[in-house]
């Protein structure tokens, strides 16, 4: 493999690791909180068809953007009320909105544009377009470093960036805040969080919220970005290998974004079975690299790569008065 | 909170989130510009006003009572199987290789053969999960759900690589030979008489029942059953009376998985005959669904699957006959997942308000 490939697969393994990144961080904030959310799956595929739709109607990739997140706010809406206010099981909770999305995406999506499902492939001002850093064309120039700041870290669309930015800001959020402080415990101990007179609640529904914003981010992304409208079941189980990233990084901001470009790398791989081959010297069938993820994060699970521990009170409806 | 009459809870609270369920499936039904009314009526006159139709509404139905059976027991157990759909991919595996590689003097003894090796399939897919689970702490609803994709995926590879025929283009495996063919509904004699044209509900469907028996009496009839379920009601209170949690966890998920896995000889031997890509098609994960609906009980279970091969066959109907695409269907099972499994606690709490106001009126009575 010459240089040049690998810069292609490092392109793409951020183009690829962007939607996962944001649901895992979106993922984070929910499970810190003590909520257990296995519909990040869900609220991506309903933000990306919300996304895909206005974005199509208007022209424009903002409004897109803002419906995107609008939509998948409803459904962290409803996983808060059933599991904070109802007390219901988070678990079941998730794996219904993760129906209801894939259904209803479909009905919305037909009824609005009777495509089969899919929204109208965006065009210029409906997409999120390539940002070209600065210095990109003259650095290329420059051998090694030059190719790489011009092919791998310029060149992206603005999520991208952004969702760099949210590992950043979640890291700072986390551990350096109040807000963070009280997360990190509200998951740990929600008794010991209300008898210092904060609110279990109103942080739960907070940290859902966040979620809520972030996995919207990663499927407006998907749709006008990543690609140009809304396909039927697009996330491809996107939200579950961001779940299984963030077990991967131990609930942690900084290894949840490499766990992601890990997966993501592998993803950008599974499309370049090629060069694959040309590596290893064996043919290896595509199926094994899509499934890579998925049994790295059992062997994490199973406690060969250091044990993952989730949060303490995670899945737990607290009730206040007994 | 007060308490609701037993009645109420068992009967009124799934009914009540059905109702809910319905509900809002015909409010969005409405949005989208179509007619809840004419969508019932094609759903109910294509799949249950006549044999034909109840041949393919029997024939989900039988494939959903045993995903709804593998993972009630696992709730038993207060276990979260979601490895449905993986186990009954491997256990349409096991059949596939039972009735591919195996020359079969008779259906009947096929019918075994293929059973047991499904079963073991589905078993030991879910046999990982379960150590994990016992041994190393690892939640099994995470590792189940990524044993799915894996599943997906080593299917992928093996009918493209291995069990599809040279020459083939579409990724299965060879048509199972004759004499492995299940007879449907309408081979059986008697039967036919009600099932004169050829129908996909074939002999499974008294298997899918016998298990449903055979799980009753195992769980509320047998002293593991009674140790799986105190186990699902307090771990800690198991273990102090001597019950061995991995012995429990290790049982439960292996009978859970054996079941899911099953399902494979009524679609892939009993319609199919060949293993495709996707075989399960959802049916494990509509178990959860139908296991949440039914109370966790073996009846419940198999009216809940008679209810959700009702859906699944009006559901076909519907995407066939109206504008409401097919993908209804998963909106109603979200829906039921959602009113039945997690929002109890909105339905009871309702009720028991409801209830609360007849009940001073009683103490004036008396």
């Amino acid at each position: 493999m010459d240089y040049n490939t690998l810069l292609q697969i490092l392109d793409s393994t951020l183009r690829l690791a962007t939607p996962l990144m944001l649901a895992c961080i979106a993922g984070l904030y929910s499970e810190r909180a003590g909520v257990f959310d296995i519909g990040l799956e869900g609220k991506m595929l309903a933000a990306a068809m919300c996304a895909g739709a206005v974005a199509g109607i208007t022209g424009s990739v903002w409004l897109g953007l803002l419906a995107g997140v609008g939509g998948s706010l409803i459904f962290a809406a409803i996983h808060g009320v059933t599991s904070i206010t109802f007390r219901g099981n988070q678990l079941i909770a998730g794996v219904a909105l993760n129906f209801l999305a894939s259904g209803m995406t479909v009905l919305v999506a037909q009824a609005l544009f009777g495509q089969g499902g899919r929204t109208p492939a965006l065009t210029d001002g409906g997409r999120f377009q390539p940002v070209t850093l600065p210095f990109a064309d003259s650095a290329a120039a420059v051998p090694v470093i030059g190719p790489f700041y011009a092919e791998v870290i310029s060149g992206h669309s603005l999520p991208v960036y952004a969702a760099f930015a949210v590992v950043g800001i979640t890291w700072w959020v986390l551990y350096r805040t109040r807000f963070g402080l009280r997360l990190r415990a509200v998951g740990e101990n929600p008794a010991a969080v209300d008898t210092a007179g904060v609110s279990v609640t109103g942080l739960r529904f907070a940290a859902v919220a966040i979620t809520g914003v972030l996995c919207g981010l990663a499927g407006a992304y998907m749709a006008t970005a990543l690609q140009a409208g809304f396909g039927k079941e697009m996330t491809a189980g996107r939200g579950y290998i961001a779940l299984a990233a963030l077990i991967f990084a131990k609930w942690r901001p900084v290894a949840a974004m490499w766990a992601c470009l890990l997966f993501g790398f592998f993803q950008a791989l599974a499309l370049r079975p090629d060069v694959v081959e040309a590596v290893v010297q064996v043919k290896v069938p595509v199926p094994f690299l899509t499934a890579l993820p998925y049994v790295l994060t059992v062997f994490v699970l199973a406690g060969f790569v250091g044990k993952a521990i989730p949060p303490r009170a995670g899945g737990q409806p607290y009730v206040k008065e007994r | 909170m007060d308490r609701l009459p037993r009645w109420a809870d068992v009967a009124l609270v799934p009914l009540v989130s059905l109702f809910l369920a319905f509900v809002i499936s015909a409010l969005v039904i409405l949005a989208i510009g179509q007619d809840p009314w004419e969508a019932i009526t094609v759903m109910v006159q294509g799949s249950v006003m006549n044999a034909y139709g109840w041949g393919y509404t029997l024939y989900y139905a039988t494939s959903f009572m045993f995903t709804g059976l593998a993972v009630c027991v696992a709730f038993h157990a207060s276990m979260f199987n979601i490895g449905g759909e993986g186990q009954a991919q491997l256990g349409g595996l096991g059949v596939a290789l039972a009735c591919l590689f195996v020359p079969w003097p008779h259906w009947s003894l096929a019918l075994i053969g293929a059973g047991l090796s499904a079963a073991a399939f589905g078993a030991l897919w879910a046999a990982i999960p379960a150590w994990m689970q016992a041994k190393r702490g690892s939640h099994i609803v995470i590792t189940t759900i990524m044993f799915n994709y894996i599943a997906a995926s080593l299917l992928q590879y093996l009918l493209v690589n291995q069990l599809k025929p040279t020459g083939q283009a579409d990724p299965a495996s060879a048509t199972f030979p004759e004499v492995t063919n299940l007879p449907a509904l309408n081979d059986i004699p008697l039967i036919n008489l009600v099932f004169t044209k050829a129908v996909p509900a074939n002999i499974t469907l008294f298997i899918a029942l016998g298990m449903a028996v055979l799980v009753w009496v195992l769980l509320w009839h047998t002293r593991l059953g009674y140790q799986i379920r105190a186990f699902g009601k307090s771990e800690a209170g198991a273990r102090y009376a001597g019950i061995n949690p991995t012995f429990i966890i290790m049982v439960v998920m292996l009978i859970s998985g054996g079941l899911a896995g099953l399902m494979a000889i009524n679609n892939v031997m009993g319609e199919a005959e060949r293993l495709l890509g996707n075989s399960a098609s959802g049916a494990g994960f509509i178990g959860i669904a139908v296991a949440l609906m039914g109370r966790n009980h073996p009846l419940g279970v198999v009216l809940a699957a008679l209810l959700f091969g009702f859906l699944f066959q009006g559901g076909a109907e519907l995407g066939l006959w109206t504008k409401i695409p097919i993908e209804m269907r998963i909106v109603v099972q979200g829906l039921v997942i959602l009113f039945t499994g997690a929002l109890d606690m909105m339905v009871r709490m309702l009720l028991v308000r409801i209830f609360a106001l007849f009940r001073p009126r009683r103490m004036e009575a008396a």
